[in-house]
């Protein structure tokens, strides 16, 4: 289909009868679903907010880069505000002088927003099992995509922004109300309760050897039936 | 063995001389490190004699740091120093008793003394005399958990991780900075051509075509 072929040019021609996207004589408009327009819309024009603190983010970079490029799946650019940024990418490790300032952007990104969790750091705490460190950011923040690696490639970070797009494509505007509504004593804090916060961060390896020795009593398994695929 | 090599140093000699008692022991360690351990009440002279004397003119405070050795004994705080002038560096440490955890500050000396101070206030515990400004400077201002480099400080933090987390978000962000710092970020930090000053400053430069 060359740009010369009138039948290109939506609504194009010499005149509403001639033309149009179905070919000569068809119609010059068409009919869909308002879930439809609006998911593509959205899915195709989803601006991350880069909240990169380690080498995760060297790998954002990367991907944002020619060699990549995700401004050919709709993240045209990082947006550097987080009023007009659609997904926050957390490349990183997250410390607890962090944590307000994560919050604090993910409370500034209007709805509807989604939120990728790229590394290990940032998804569990990696290595650092430490007094310093938030052990995962969905303790802080929803979390809709999880990529591991330690860092991920940038193959892998286009994965799951492919992946939100997906969830995105699923979401209807019936359910918008239930799905995005937020409550403002949420603002400012943690995601999760303190039981799970409890479940998630329990300790492994060296640090296991540390409580065992300190006395304290050992975390307890995560249940988190949701998360399961059905 | 270790110690005997330290009397080439040409600074030992020197401040056993000037300071006796107080120059407690010393040795050199990796190849040609040569740390000197003196007596932390008179820390402040000695350090002021090693930087201004012409003879060791130890002008560049490389580092200040501390470490503790665990098992009850005592801290030690460590000053590395490097002369200029002479191309020599020198390590002197002062030992704290962990019941008696202070020491002056070099601050008035080395300026850069003030923020590794603070490093070593925040993450050993030990207060410096006369520091101008002593609060912590890496973590949060209202971290209630102790000193975190402390050998009796559990790796993971003394409250639970859920504590923690909502002791993290109740921060305030601004409470990170002083009023001045808090200034010094609203306020665009751009040269201003126009205002008053700058016409005097024009005045003595030459023109710029």
């Amino acid at each position: 289909m060359g740009l010369n072929d009138d039948r290109a040019l939506p609504g194009g021609g010499r005149s509403a009868r001639s033309g149009g996207l179905f070919g000569a004589g068809g119609p010059t408009f068409l009919t869909t679903k308002v879930d439809f327009v609006v998911n593509w819309a959205r899915r195709n024009s989803l601006w991350p907010m880069p909240f990169g603190t380690a080498c995760c983010a060297i790998e954002m970079m990367a991907a944002a880069a020619s060699n990549f490029d995700i401004a050919r799946f709709g993240m045209e650019r990082m947006s550097f505000s987080p009023r007009q940024a659609d997904v926050l990418i957390c490349a990183g490790r997250v410390p607890y002088k962090l944590a307000p300032v994560l919050r604090r952007i993910w409370d500034q990104m209007p709805q509807p927003k989604w939120a990728i969790s790229m590394g290990a750091c940032a998804s569990s705490g990696g290595v650092f099992d430490t007094y310093a460190m938030v052990q995962g950011i969905d303790t802080i923040i929803p979390v809709d995509v999880y990529i591991p690696g330690c860092p991920p490639r940038p193959e892998a970070l286009i994965y799951g922004l492919m992946m939100i797009q997906e969830k995105v494509r699923q979401e209807t505007l019936a359910d918008h109300a239930v799905n995005r509504a937020e409550d403002p004593r949420a603002v400012a804090r943690p995601r999760a309760g303190d039981a799970e916060v409890k479940g998630l961060t329990g300790p492994f390896g060296n640090s296991t050897r540390q409580n065992r020795i300190a006395g304290l009593v050992q975390s307890d398994r995560v249940d988190r039936p949701d998360d399961r695929l059905p | 063995m270790a110690h005997e090599s330290g009397s080439h140093h040409p600074s030992i000699p020197a401040l056993e001389g000037r300071f006796g008692e107080a120059v407690q022991f010393h040795e050199t360690t990796a190849g040609d490190q040569v740390s000197v351990v003196v007596d932390a009440a008179r820390i402040r002279e000695i350090l002021e004699w090693l930087k201004t004397e012409p003879s060791q003119h130890y002008e560049f405070l490389s580092d200040l740091t501390a470490v503790d050795f665990g098992g009850g004994r005592p801290l030690q705080v460590v000053y590395q120093l490097w002369s200029l002038a002479h191309r020599r560096s020198l390590r002197v440490k002062a030992e704290l008793p962990l019941d008696a955890l202070e020491i002056d500050s070099v601050e008035p000396l080395w300026k850069t003394a003030d923020w590794l101070e603070r490093e070593v206030y925040d993450l050993f515990g030990i207060e410096f005399r006369g520091h101008p400004d002593l609060r912590r400077i890496l973590m949060p201002e209202a971290y209630a958990e102790g000193h975190p480099l402390r050998k009796d400080f559990p790796l993971r933090g003394r409250f639970s991780r859920a504590e923690q987390t909502r002791r993290a978000l109740r921060q305030d962000v601004e409470d990170f900075y002083i009023p001045l710092e808090m200034e010094l970020g609203r306020e665009p930090q751009l040269v201003n051509l126009s205002s008053g000053d700058s016409e005097a400053a024009s005045a003595d430069a030459p023109s710029e075509d």
